[in-house]
Protein backbone atom coordinates (compact mmCIF):
# COMPACT_ATOMS: atom_id res chain seq x y z
CA UNK A 1 0.00 0.00 0.00
CA UNK A 2 1.20 3.13 -0.87
CA UNK A 3 -0.14 5.48 2.27
CA UNK A 4 1.08 3.77 5.67
CA UNK A 5 -1.28 4.11 8.80
CA UNK A 6 0.87 6.41 10.47
CA UNK A 7 0.37 8.81 7.32
CA UNK A 8 -3.42 8.39 7.50
CA UNK A 9 -3.27 8.80 11.28
CA UNK A 10 -1.65 12.22 10.07
CA UNK A 11 -3.52 13.55 7.22
CA UNK A 12 -6.61 12.76 9.58
CA UNK A 13 -5.41 14.88 12.32
CA UNK A 14 -4.20 17.31 10.02
CA UNK A 15 -7.77 17.20 8.53
CA UNK A 16 -9.68 17.41 12.07
CA UNK A 17 -7.51 20.47 13.28
CA UNK A 18 -8.16 22.40 10.26
CA UNK A 19 -11.57 22.22 10.22
CA UNK A 20 -11.15 23.29 14.12
CA UNK A 21 -9.55 26.40 13.04
CA UNK A 22 -11.92 26.95 10.07
CA UNK A 23 -14.80 26.87 12.92
CA UNK A 24 -12.97 28.71 15.67
CA UNK A 25 -14.45 32.11 14.26
CA UNK A 26 -18.00 30.95 14.73
CA UNK A 27 -17.48 30.16 17.71
CA UNK A 28 -15.76 32.88 19.26
CA UNK A 29 -19.00 34.77 17.64
CA UNK A 30 -21.67 32.58 19.46
CA UNK A 31 -19.21 33.14 22.83
CA UNK A 32 -19.84 36.64 21.88
CA UNK A 33 -23.42 36.47 21.21
CA UNK A 34 -24.08 34.65 24.59
CA UNK A 35 -22.31 36.96 26.82
CA UNK A 36 -24.34 39.62 29.03
CA UNK A 37 -22.19 42.64 29.11
CA UNK A 38 -21.99 45.10 26.74
CA UNK A 39 -18.55 45.43 25.93
CA UNK A 40 -17.03 42.14 25.06
CA UNK A 41 -14.44 40.22 27.57
CA UNK A 42 -13.55 36.57 28.00
CA UNK A 43 -13.57 34.42 30.22
CA UNK A 44 -16.83 35.48 31.90
CA UNK A 45 -18.91 33.85 34.58
CA UNK A 46 -21.26 31.12 33.53
CA UNK A 47 -24.05 33.05 34.84
CA UNK A 48 -23.62 35.97 32.43
CA UNK A 49 -25.12 33.33 29.46
CA UNK A 50 -27.97 34.85 28.52
CA UNK A 51 -29.76 35.12 25.19
CA UNK A 52 -31.48 38.71 25.07
CA UNK A 53 -28.97 39.76 22.61
CA UNK A 54 -31.12 37.18 20.14
CA UNK A 55 -34.46 38.33 21.23
CA UNK A 56 -33.69 41.77 20.72
CA UNK A 57 -31.84 41.31 17.02
CA UNK A 58 -35.93 39.18 16.67
CA UNK A 59 -37.56 41.75 17.73
CA UNK A 60 -35.86 44.76 16.09
CA UNK A 61 -37.08 46.60 13.34
CA UNK A 62 -34.28 47.65 11.63
CA UNK A 63 -32.98 44.57 11.49
CA UNK A 64 -35.77 42.98 9.81
CA UNK A 65 -35.82 45.36 7.18
CA UNK A 66 -32.62 44.68 6.01
CA UNK A 67 -32.97 40.88 6.49
CA UNK A 68 -36.00 42.27 4.14
CA UNK A 69 -33.94 43.42 1.76
CA UNK A 70 -31.58 40.53 1.50
CA UNK A 71 -34.05 38.12 1.16
CA UNK A 72 -35.67 40.07 -1.70
CA UNK A 73 -32.37 39.95 -3.38
CA UNK A 74 -31.55 36.84 -2.62
CA UNK A 75 -34.87 35.03 -4.09
CA UNK A 76 -35.20 37.34 -7.07
CA UNK A 77 -31.31 36.49 -7.54
CA UNK A 78 -31.87 33.12 -7.45
CA UNK A 79 -34.91 33.02 -9.92
CA UNK A 80 -32.09 34.48 -12.72
CA UNK A 81 -29.47 32.92 -11.80
CA UNK A 82 -31.03 29.31 -12.13
CA UNK A 83 -33.34 30.87 -15.32
CA UNK A 84 -29.98 31.84 -17.48
CA UNK A 85 -28.04 29.15 -16.11
CA UNK A 86 -30.43 26.50 -17.05
CA UNK A 87 -29.91 27.53 -20.73
CA UNK A 88 -26.07 28.19 -20.02
CA UNK A 89 -25.91 24.61 -18.61
CA UNK A 90 -27.12 23.11 -21.69
CA UNK A 91 -24.99 25.15 -24.13
CA UNK A 92 -22.15 24.20 -21.75
CA UNK A 93 -22.06 20.67 -22.01
CA UNK A 94 -25.41 19.28 -24.01
CA UNK A 95 -25.45 21.25 -27.23
CA UNK A 96 -22.53 20.89 -29.39
CA UNK A 97 -21.93 24.09 -31.45
CA UNK A 98 -19.29 26.05 -33.13
CA UNK A 99 -18.28 29.03 -29.63
CA UNK A 100 -18.74 25.84 -26.84
CA UNK A 101 -15.13 25.96 -25.93
CA UNK A 102 -15.11 29.99 -25.87
CA UNK A 103 -18.44 29.95 -24.50
CA UNK A 104 -17.43 28.12 -21.99
CA UNK A 105 -14.57 30.19 -20.55
CA UNK A 106 -16.54 32.95 -20.52
CA UNK A 107 -18.75 31.23 -17.81
CA UNK A 108 -15.94 31.23 -15.67
CA UNK A 109 -14.59 34.88 -16.26
CA UNK A 110 -16.75 36.88 -13.63
CA UNK A 111 -15.64 33.93 -11.10
CA UNK A 112 -12.32 35.37 -12.04
CA UNK A 113 -12.43 38.44 -11.01
CA UNK A 114 -12.16 40.51 -7.53
CA UNK A 115 -15.95 40.98 -6.98
CA UNK A 116 -15.41 44.87 -5.04
CA UNK A 117 -14.12 46.16 -8.59
CA UNK A 118 -16.99 44.32 -10.46
CA UNK A 119 -19.23 46.41 -8.37
CA UNK A 120 -17.88 49.44 -8.91
CA UNK A 121 -17.69 49.02 -12.17
CA UNK A 122 -21.43 47.89 -12.23
CA UNK A 123 -21.97 51.10 -9.71
CA UNK A 124 -20.38 53.69 -12.28
CA UNK A 125 -22.35 51.53 -15.39
CA UNK A 126 -25.68 52.66 -13.47
CA UNK A 127 -24.29 55.81 -12.99
CA UNK A 128 -23.53 56.40 -16.40
CA UNK A 129 -27.13 54.97 -17.75
CA UNK A 130 -28.99 57.56 -15.32
CA UNK A 131 -30.32 54.27 -12.81
CA UNK A 132 -30.35 55.10 -9.31
CA UNK A 133 -28.66 52.05 -7.30
CA UNK A 134 -31.61 50.54 -5.27
CA UNK A 135 -32.10 46.90 -4.04
CA UNK A 136 -32.56 46.00 -7.84
CA UNK A 137 -29.62 47.11 -8.97
CA UNK A 138 -28.04 44.79 -6.67
CA UNK A 139 -29.80 41.71 -8.00
CA UNK A 140 -28.42 42.05 -11.60
CA UNK A 141 -24.69 42.48 -9.50
CA UNK A 142 -25.50 39.64 -7.93
CA UNK A 143 -26.46 37.58 -10.34
CA UNK A 144 -23.42 38.39 -13.18
CA UNK A 145 -21.41 36.81 -10.24
CA UNK A 146 -23.81 33.78 -9.67
CA UNK A 147 -25.37 33.09 -12.58
CA UNK A 148 -21.61 31.30 -13.84
CA UNK A 149 -21.76 29.41 -10.74
CA UNK A 150 -25.41 27.98 -11.23
CA UNK A 151 -24.41 27.13 -14.55
CA UNK A 152 -21.41 25.06 -14.00
CA UNK A 153 -23.66 22.87 -11.32
CA UNK A 154 -26.23 22.70 -13.33
CA UNK A 155 -23.54 21.86 -16.40
CA UNK A 156 -22.75 19.01 -14.13
CA UNK A 157 -25.90 17.47 -14.29
CA UNK A 158 -26.78 18.09 -17.85
CA UNK A 159 -23.35 16.65 -18.98
CA UNK A 160 -24.89 13.44 -17.54
CA UNK A 161 -28.09 13.61 -19.77
CA UNK A 162 -28.73 11.00 -22.35
CA UNK A 163 -28.97 12.40 -25.61
CA UNK A 164 -30.95 9.76 -27.23
CA UNK A 165 -33.98 10.80 -24.54
CA UNK A 166 -34.16 13.89 -26.47
CA UNK A 167 -33.71 12.31 -30.28
CA UNK A 168 -36.24 9.78 -29.33
CA UNK A 169 -39.05 12.55 -28.42
CA UNK A 170 -37.97 14.18 -31.58
CA UNK A 171 -38.39 11.32 -33.41
CA UNK A 172 -42.04 11.08 -31.89
CA UNK A 173 -42.36 14.51 -33.47
CA UNK A 174 -42.04 16.60 -30.06
CA UNK A 175 -41.05 19.93 -30.69
CA UNK A 176 -38.29 22.21 -29.21
CA UNK A 177 -40.51 23.45 -26.60
CA UNK A 178 -41.66 20.53 -25.52
CA UNK A 179 -39.11 18.23 -25.44
CA UNK A 180 -37.28 20.73 -22.91
CA UNK A 181 -40.76 20.77 -20.82
CA UNK A 182 -41.10 17.27 -20.87
CA UNK A 183 -37.64 15.75 -21.07
CA UNK A 184 -34.81 18.25 -20.20
CA UNK A 185 -36.80 20.32 -17.54
CA UNK A 186 -37.22 16.61 -15.34
CA UNK A 187 -33.79 15.45 -15.84
CA UNK A 188 -32.31 18.33 -14.90
CA UNK A 189 -34.47 19.15 -11.64
CA UNK A 190 -31.86 17.85 -9.39
CA UNK A 191 -29.30 19.89 -10.63
CA UNK A 192 -31.69 22.99 -10.64
CA UNK A 193 -32.58 22.28 -6.85
CA UNK A 194 -29.43 22.54 -5.67
CA UNK A 195 -27.85 25.18 -8.06
CA UNK A 196 -30.47 27.32 -6.50
CA UNK A 197 -29.95 26.86 -3.22
CA UNK A 198 -26.45 27.95 -3.71
CA UNK A 199 -27.38 31.04 -5.34
CA UNK A 200 -29.58 31.66 -2.91
CA UNK A 201 -27.35 31.27 -0.31
CA UNK A 202 -24.68 32.89 -1.95
CA UNK A 203 -26.60 36.24 -2.66
CA UNK A 204 -27.55 36.01 0.82
CA UNK A 205 -23.99 35.97 2.42
CA UNK A 206 -22.34 38.50 -0.83
CA UNK A 207 -20.97 41.64 0.77
CA UNK A 208 -18.79 43.12 -1.60
CA UNK A 209 -21.19 43.28 -4.52
CA UNK A 210 -24.18 44.60 -2.22
CA UNK A 211 -21.45 47.15 -0.78
CA UNK A 212 -21.61 48.95 -4.14
CA UNK A 213 -25.05 47.99 -5.83
CA UNK A 214 -27.37 48.47 -3.29
CA UNK A 215 -27.33 52.07 -2.83
CA UNK A 216 -30.30 53.85 -0.15
CA UNK A 217 -31.00 50.10 0.69
CA UNK A 218 -28.81 47.75 2.66
CA UNK A 219 -28.17 44.61 2.50
CA UNK A 220 -27.85 42.23 6.09
CA UNK A 221 -24.12 41.99 5.98
CA UNK A 222 -23.63 45.40 4.67
CA UNK A 223 -24.80 46.85 7.90
CA UNK A 224 -23.18 44.13 9.64
CA UNK A 225 -19.97 45.01 8.10
CA UNK A 226 -20.91 49.03 9.32
CA UNK A 227 -21.28 47.71 12.77
CA UNK A 228 -18.30 45.57 12.66
CA UNK A 229 -16.33 48.91 11.45
CA UNK A 230 -17.53 51.09 13.80
CA UNK A 231 -19.72 51.03 17.04
CA UNK A 232 -19.94 47.28 18.27
CA UNK A 233 -22.53 45.60 19.83
CA UNK A 234 -23.50 42.41 21.01
CA UNK A 235 -26.99 42.78 18.65
CA UNK A 236 -23.94 42.26 15.88
CA UNK A 237 -22.48 38.90 16.90
CA UNK A 238 -26.08 37.41 17.33
CA UNK A 239 -27.24 38.77 13.93
CA UNK A 240 -24.25 37.08 12.53
CA UNK A 241 -24.98 33.77 14.40
CA UNK A 242 -28.65 33.66 12.85
CA UNK A 243 -27.79 34.60 9.69
CA UNK A 244 -25.46 31.27 9.94
CA UNK A 245 -28.14 29.23 11.54
CA UNK A 246 -30.72 30.06 8.66
CA UNK A 247 -28.20 29.16 6.17
CA UNK A 248 -27.21 25.86 7.67
CA UNK A 249 -31.38 25.63 7.73
CA UNK A 250 -31.81 26.01 4.09
CA UNK A 251 -28.97 23.13 3.25
CA UNK A 252 -30.21 21.08 5.85
CA UNK A 253 -33.40 21.09 4.11
CA UNK A 254 -31.62 20.36 0.54
CA UNK A 255 -29.73 17.39 2.13
CA UNK A 256 -33.38 16.68 3.48
CA UNK A 257 -35.17 16.88 0.12
CA UNK A 258 -31.83 14.81 -2.02
CA UNK A 259 -32.42 11.94 0.93
CA UNK A 260 -35.84 12.13 0.01
CA UNK A 261 -35.37 11.99 -4.11
CA UNK A 262 -32.62 9.49 -4.01
CA UNK A 263 -34.85 7.38 -1.16
CA UNK A 264 -38.18 7.87 -4.17
CA UNK A 265 -35.44 7.03 -6.95
CA UNK A 266 -35.09 3.68 -5.19
CA UNK A 267 -38.14 2.36 -4.08
CA UNK B 1 -16.61 38.93 -26.59
CA UNK B 2 -20.01 37.59 -27.11
CA UNK B 3 -20.10 33.99 -29.29
CA UNK B 4 -20.90 34.61 -33.02
CA UNK B 5 -24.25 33.02 -34.41
CA UNK B 6 -23.64 29.59 -36.01
CA UNK B 7 -25.99 30.85 -38.98
CA UNK B 8 -24.65 28.10 -41.59
CA UNK B 9 -26.45 25.18 -42.70
CA UNK B 10 -26.50 22.76 -39.88
CA UNK B 11 -23.22 20.87 -39.69
CA UNK B 12 -23.13 16.96 -41.96
CA UNK B 13 -22.80 15.13 -38.74
CA UNK B 14 -26.26 17.33 -37.65
CA UNK B 15 -28.11 16.31 -40.54
CA UNK B 16 -26.83 12.91 -40.08
CA UNK B 17 -28.31 12.78 -36.68
CA UNK B 18 -31.64 14.10 -38.31
CA UNK B 19 -32.64 12.41 -41.05
CA UNK B 20 -36.31 14.13 -40.92
CA UNK B 21 -34.54 17.54 -41.84
CA UNK B 22 -33.91 16.81 -45.37
CA UNK B 23 -37.81 15.62 -45.90
CA UNK B 24 -38.96 18.84 -43.97
CA UNK B 25 -36.52 21.30 -46.27
CA UNK B 26 -37.70 19.71 -49.86
CA UNK B 27 -41.63 19.44 -48.59
CA UNK B 28 -42.74 22.28 -46.21
CA UNK B 29 -43.86 26.09 -46.85
CA UNK B 30 -40.67 28.46 -45.51
CA UNK B 31 -41.84 29.66 -42.28
CA UNK B 32 -42.31 25.82 -40.84
CA UNK B 33 -39.05 24.87 -41.79
CA UNK B 34 -37.28 27.75 -40.94
CA UNK B 35 -38.60 27.10 -37.14
CA UNK B 36 -37.68 23.23 -38.13
CA UNK B 37 -34.59 23.68 -38.82
CA UNK B 38 -33.69 26.32 -36.02
CA UNK B 39 -35.25 23.78 -33.50
CA UNK B 40 -33.60 20.88 -35.02
CA UNK B 41 -29.96 21.84 -35.57
CA UNK B 42 -27.85 21.14 -32.60
CA UNK B 43 -25.39 24.22 -33.37
CA UNK B 44 -28.20 27.01 -33.45
CA UNK B 45 -29.76 25.25 -30.21
CA UNK B 46 -26.28 25.89 -28.96
CA UNK B 47 -26.00 29.35 -29.51
CA UNK B 48 -29.79 30.07 -28.68
CA UNK B 49 -29.26 28.12 -24.86
CA UNK B 50 -26.24 30.39 -24.61
CA UNK B 51 -27.51 33.66 -26.26
CA UNK B 52 -29.40 34.70 -22.30
CA UNK B 53 -26.16 34.01 -20.65
CA UNK B 54 -24.17 36.44 -23.15
CA UNK B 55 -26.28 38.84 -23.47
CA UNK B 56 -26.13 39.00 -19.38
CA UNK B 57 -22.01 39.38 -19.56
CA UNK B 58 -22.51 41.68 -21.90
CA UNK B 59 -24.72 44.19 -20.65
CA UNK B 60 -23.55 43.72 -17.23
CA UNK B 61 -20.05 42.53 -17.28
CA UNK B 62 -18.29 43.63 -20.13
CA UNK B 63 -19.91 47.40 -20.61
CA UNK B 64 -19.48 47.81 -16.94
CA UNK B 65 -15.87 47.16 -17.25
CA UNK B 66 -15.14 49.09 -20.68
CA UNK B 67 -17.13 52.06 -18.66
CA UNK B 68 -13.94 52.17 -15.58
CA UNK B 69 -11.36 52.09 -18.76
CA UNK B 70 -13.28 54.78 -20.25
CA UNK B 71 -13.85 56.79 -17.37
CA UNK B 72 -10.01 56.78 -16.27
CA UNK B 73 -9.20 58.80 -18.79
CA UNK B 74 -11.43 61.80 -17.82
CA UNK B 75 -10.39 64.86 -15.61
CA UNK B 76 -9.96 64.21 -11.80
CA UNK B 77 -13.19 65.57 -9.97
CA UNK B 78 -15.58 64.60 -12.60
CA UNK B 79 -18.49 62.77 -12.37
CA UNK B 80 -19.43 62.65 -16.31
CA UNK B 81 -17.92 60.49 -18.73
CA UNK B 82 -18.18 63.06 -21.58
CA UNK B 83 -15.09 65.00 -21.24
CA UNK B 84 -11.76 65.55 -22.98
CA UNK B 85 -9.86 62.19 -22.20
CA UNK B 86 -6.45 62.96 -19.92
CA UNK B 87 -3.48 61.02 -18.91
CA UNK B 88 -3.98 63.13 -15.44
CA UNK B 89 -5.21 60.52 -13.01
CA UNK B 90 -1.77 58.15 -14.05
CA UNK B 91 0.10 61.22 -12.92
CA UNK B 92 -1.71 60.85 -9.80
CA UNK B 93 -1.09 57.31 -9.49
CA UNK B 94 2.29 57.51 -9.87
CA UNK B 95 2.89 60.84 -7.70
CA UNK B 96 0.99 59.68 -5.18
CA UNK B 97 1.61 56.97 -2.49
CA UNK B 98 -0.54 54.77 -4.24
CA UNK B 99 1.64 52.52 -5.70
CA UNK B 100 2.43 51.46 -1.78
CA UNK B 101 -1.00 50.45 -1.75
CA UNK B 102 -0.90 48.25 -5.16
CA UNK B 103 2.34 46.56 -3.97
CA UNK B 104 1.11 45.78 -0.05
CA UNK B 105 -2.00 44.19 -2.55
CA UNK B 106 0.18 42.40 -5.00
CA UNK B 107 2.39 41.21 -1.60
CA UNK B 108 -0.31 40.17 0.15
CA UNK B 109 -1.97 38.51 -2.60
CA UNK B 110 1.14 36.68 -3.51
CA UNK B 111 2.02 35.32 0.01
CA UNK B 112 -1.38 34.13 0.03
CA UNK B 113 -0.81 31.90 -2.36
CA UNK B 114 2.13 30.57 -1.26
CA UNK B 115 0.71 30.51 1.97
CA UNK B 116 -2.64 28.62 0.88
CA UNK B 117 -0.50 26.22 -1.35
CA UNK B 118 1.24 24.68 1.36
CA UNK B 119 -1.19 24.29 3.22
CA UNK B 120 -3.93 23.10 1.24
CA UNK B 121 -1.87 19.97 -0.92
CA UNK B 122 -1.88 18.14 1.84
CA UNK B 123 -5.20 18.35 2.72
CA UNK B 124 -6.43 18.40 -1.21
CA UNK B 125 -4.37 14.72 -1.33
CA UNK B 126 -6.16 13.19 1.58
CA UNK B 127 -9.41 14.59 0.15
CA UNK B 128 -8.75 12.91 -3.28
CA UNK B 129 -6.55 9.62 -2.39
CA UNK B 130 -7.15 9.09 1.19
CA UNK B 131 -10.12 9.77 2.92
CA UNK B 132 -13.15 7.52 2.00
CA UNK B 133 -16.78 8.78 3.72
CA UNK B 134 -14.61 11.42 5.89
CA UNK B 135 -13.76 13.63 2.44
CA UNK B 136 -17.13 13.83 1.81
CA UNK B 137 -17.60 15.71 5.36
CA UNK B 138 -14.58 17.69 5.11
CA UNK B 139 -15.48 19.02 1.88
CA UNK B 140 -19.47 19.69 3.09
CA UNK B 141 -17.98 21.18 5.97
CA UNK B 142 -15.42 23.42 3.91
CA UNK B 143 -18.34 24.58 1.17
CA UNK B 144 -20.69 25.43 3.77
CA UNK B 145 -18.63 28.13 5.34
CA UNK B 146 -19.04 30.00 1.61
CA UNK B 147 -22.65 31.09 2.74
CA UNK B 148 -21.94 32.75 5.55
CA UNK B 149 -20.53 36.04 4.87
CA UNK B 150 -16.83 36.85 5.12
CA UNK B 151 -17.17 39.68 7.10
CA UNK B 152 -19.24 37.73 9.91
CA UNK B 153 -16.91 34.86 9.32
CA UNK B 154 -13.67 37.52 10.48
CA UNK B 155 -15.62 39.35 13.04
CA UNK B 156 -15.16 35.88 14.62
CA UNK B 157 -11.60 36.17 14.29
CA UNK B 158 -11.63 39.89 15.61
CA UNK B 159 -13.19 38.26 19.18
CA UNK B 160 -11.21 35.25 19.30
CA UNK B 161 -8.22 37.88 18.77
CA UNK B 162 -8.79 41.02 20.48
CA UNK B 163 -7.54 42.14 23.77
CA UNK B 164 -9.31 40.43 26.30
CA UNK B 165 -10.71 38.10 23.25
CA UNK B 166 -11.21 34.27 23.79
CA UNK B 167 -7.35 33.57 22.96
CA UNK B 168 -6.25 36.70 25.11
CA UNK B 169 -8.87 35.91 27.87
CA UNK B 170 -7.72 32.24 28.11
CA UNK B 171 -4.43 32.81 27.94
CA UNK B 172 -4.32 35.61 31.06
CA UNK B 173 -6.84 33.42 32.97
CA UNK B 174 -3.87 30.57 32.80
CA UNK B 175 -1.08 33.71 33.83
CA UNK B 176 0.05 34.94 30.42
CA UNK B 177 -1.16 38.04 29.32
CA UNK B 178 -0.91 39.34 26.13
CA UNK B 179 -1.38 42.62 24.06
CA UNK B 180 -3.99 42.36 21.41
CA UNK B 181 -2.96 40.17 18.77
CA UNK B 182 -5.00 42.34 16.09
CA UNK B 183 -3.93 44.96 13.54
CA UNK B 184 -0.47 43.65 12.10
CA UNK B 185 -0.01 42.28 8.97
CA UNK B 186 0.16 38.67 9.91
CA UNK B 187 -3.10 38.59 11.30
CA UNK B 188 -4.36 40.73 7.85
CA UNK B 189 -2.79 37.32 6.20
CA UNK B 190 -4.50 34.74 8.21
CA UNK B 191 -7.55 36.20 7.13
CA UNK B 192 -7.30 36.34 3.71
CA UNK B 193 -5.85 32.55 3.79
CA UNK B 194 -9.12 31.91 6.03
CA UNK B 195 -11.53 33.54 3.51
CA UNK B 196 -9.85 32.01 0.58
CA UNK B 197 -8.76 28.59 1.34
CA UNK B 198 -11.78 26.93 -0.22
CA UNK B 199 -11.20 28.00 -3.20
CA UNK B 200 -7.53 27.02 -3.58
CA UNK B 201 -8.63 23.35 -1.80
CA UNK B 202 -11.26 22.48 -4.24
CA UNK B 203 -9.48 23.17 -7.63
CA UNK B 204 -6.78 21.31 -5.92
CA UNK B 205 -8.49 18.21 -5.03
CA UNK B 206 -9.65 18.16 -8.71
CA UNK B 207 -6.10 18.48 -9.75
CA UNK B 208 -4.82 15.79 -7.52
CA UNK B 209 -7.74 13.76 -8.16
CA UNK B 210 -6.06 13.54 -11.82
CA UNK B 211 -3.13 12.29 -11.05
CA UNK B 212 -3.35 8.17 -11.61
CA UNK B 213 -2.56 6.21 -8.27
CA UNK B 214 -0.74 3.82 -10.93
CA UNK B 215 1.72 6.10 -12.05
CA UNK B 216 2.71 6.92 -8.37
CA UNK B 217 3.27 3.14 -7.23
CA UNK B 218 4.81 2.57 -10.46
CA UNK B 219 7.43 5.28 -9.59
CA UNK B 220 7.29 3.60 -5.90
CA UNK B 221 8.30 0.58 -7.22
CA UNK B 222 10.91 1.85 -9.45
CA UNK B 223 12.91 3.02 -6.44
CA UNK B 224 11.77 6.67 -6.42
CA UNK B 225 11.79 8.65 -2.82
CA UNK B 226 8.55 10.43 -2.22
CA UNK B 227 10.41 14.12 -2.68
CA UNK B 228 10.81 12.28 -6.59
CA UNK B 229 7.24 11.33 -6.69
CA UNK B 230 6.23 14.54 -5.59
CA UNK B 231 8.37 16.43 -8.18
CA UNK B 232 7.97 14.53 -10.85
CA UNK B 233 4.58 12.87 -10.50
CA UNK B 234 2.24 14.41 -8.06
CA UNK B 235 3.02 18.15 -8.97
CA UNK B 236 3.39 18.17 -12.81
CA UNK B 237 -0.04 15.71 -13.69
CA UNK B 238 -1.52 17.98 -10.91
CA UNK B 239 -0.76 20.96 -12.11
CA UNK B 240 -4.12 22.37 -13.91
CA UNK B 241 -5.66 22.41 -10.29
CA UNK B 242 -2.82 24.16 -8.83
CA UNK B 243 -3.13 26.65 -11.48
CA UNK B 244 -6.59 27.30 -11.42
CA UNK B 245 -6.31 27.75 -7.23
CA UNK B 246 -3.28 29.88 -7.42
CA UNK B 247 -5.37 31.93 -10.01
CA UNK B 248 -8.27 31.49 -8.18
CA UNK B 249 -6.95 33.04 -5.02
CA UNK B 250 -4.66 35.73 -6.47
CA UNK B 251 -7.41 37.18 -8.19
CA UNK B 252 -9.43 37.18 -5.34
CA UNK B 253 -7.24 38.51 -2.34
CA UNK B 254 -6.22 41.14 -5.19
CA UNK B 255 -9.36 42.93 -4.66
CA UNK B 256 -9.46 41.84 -0.97
CA UNK B 257 -10.72 44.94 1.00
CA UNK B 258 -12.77 43.52 4.64
CA UNK B 259 -9.47 41.29 5.51
CA UNK B 260 -7.23 44.29 5.86
CA UNK B 261 -10.00 46.90 7.14
CA UNK B 262 -11.51 44.59 9.75
CA UNK B 263 -8.62 42.16 11.23
CA UNK B 264 -6.03 44.85 9.93
CA UNK B 265 -7.65 48.50 11.10
CA UNK B 266 -5.44 51.29 9.08
CA UNK B 267 -1.94 49.28 9.43
CA UNK B 268 -2.31 48.49 5.87
CA UNK B 269 -4.27 50.53 3.07
CA UNK B 270 -5.06 48.01 0.30
CA UNK B 271 -5.66 48.88 -3.06
CA UNK B 272 -9.29 48.12 -2.95
CA UNK B 273 -9.02 49.98 -0.08
CA UNK B 274 -7.74 53.03 -1.60
CA UNK B 275 -10.33 52.39 -4.43
CA UNK B 276 -13.02 52.35 -1.95
CA UNK B 277 -11.85 55.71 -0.64
CA UNK B 278 -11.95 57.32 -3.79
CA UNK B 279 -15.27 56.63 -4.67
CA UNK B 280 -16.76 57.85 -1.46
CA UNK B 281 -14.97 60.59 0.95
CA UNK B 282 -12.10 60.81 -1.82
CA UNK B 283 -15.07 61.53 -4.75
CA UNK B 284 -12.84 61.51 -7.27
CA UNK B 285 -13.97 58.64 -9.41
CA UNK B 286 -12.00 59.04 -12.69
CA UNK B 287 -8.89 58.41 -10.02
CA UNK B 288 -10.84 55.52 -8.72
CA UNK B 289 -11.13 54.05 -12.24
CA UNK B 290 -7.71 54.90 -12.88
CA UNK B 291 -6.28 52.29 -10.26
CA UNK B 292 -9.57 49.73 -11.09
CA UNK B 293 -8.44 49.41 -14.14
CA UNK B 294 -5.22 48.63 -13.19
CA UNK B 295 -6.29 46.20 -11.55
CA UNK B 296 -8.81 44.83 -14.32
CA UNK B 297 -5.64 44.11 -16.30
CA UNK B 298 -3.64 42.35 -13.90
CA UNK B 299 -6.46 40.47 -13.89
CA UNK B 300 -7.29 39.85 -17.34
CA UNK B 301 -3.92 38.85 -18.50
CA UNK B 302 -3.64 36.64 -16.02
CA UNK B 303 -6.83 34.87 -16.60
CA UNK B 304 -6.20 34.63 -20.19
CA UNK B 305 -3.05 33.10 -19.87
CA UNK B 306 -3.78 30.55 -17.38
CA UNK B 307 -7.52 29.99 -18.74
CA UNK B 308 -5.82 29.06 -22.48
CA UNK B 309 -3.69 26.67 -21.18
CA UNK B 310 -6.22 23.53 -20.87
CA UNK B 311 -9.51 21.76 -21.61
CA UNK B 312 -11.77 22.68 -19.05
CA UNK B 313 -14.27 19.77 -19.99
CA UNK B 314 -11.03 17.29 -19.25
CA UNK B 315 -11.02 19.25 -15.56
CA UNK B 316 -14.75 18.54 -14.80
CA UNK B 317 -13.80 14.67 -15.70
CA UNK B 318 -16.25 14.22 -18.51
CA UNK B 319 -16.56 13.59 -22.16
CA UNK B 320 -18.40 15.85 -24.50
CA UNK B 321 -21.96 15.19 -24.76
CA UNK B 322 -22.45 14.37 -28.58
Amino acid sequence: MLISRAQKTGLSLYATLTLLLFYFPLVCLLVAAVSQKRYFSFPYPLENVTTKWFAEAIASEQVAEYVGVSLKIASLTTVLSVGIGFFAALAYARHAWKCRRMFQKIVLLPLFFPQSVLGLALLMWFNFLGVTPCWQTAVIAHTVWIAPIATLIMAIQAYGLDPSLEEAARDMGAGTPRILARITLPLMAPGMVSAACFSLLLSWGNFALSLYTTGADSALPEWLYARMTGGYKPVVPAIGILSVVAAVAVLLLLFGAMKLAAKRRAA
Amino acid sequence: MQPKADQSEPTLTSRRQDPALDYIKSENPLLPRLFKRISAGPGVMGFLSATPFSLLMLAAFVAPLLCVVWFRFMPPKSFSLLHVPTLANYAEIFSHTYYKSVLWSLGLAVATVLLLLVICYPLAFALAKVFRGGAAFVTYAIASSLFVSENVRLFGWVIGLMKNGVVGGTLASLGFPIESLLYNVPVILLGMVYVYLPFMLFPLALGVQMVPTQVREAAFDLGATRWQVLKRIDLPLSMPGVLIGSLLVFVLSLGALAEAKILGGQKVVTIAADIETEFTFGQNWPLGSALSTLLILITTVLVFLCLGRFDLEKLLGKKPAE
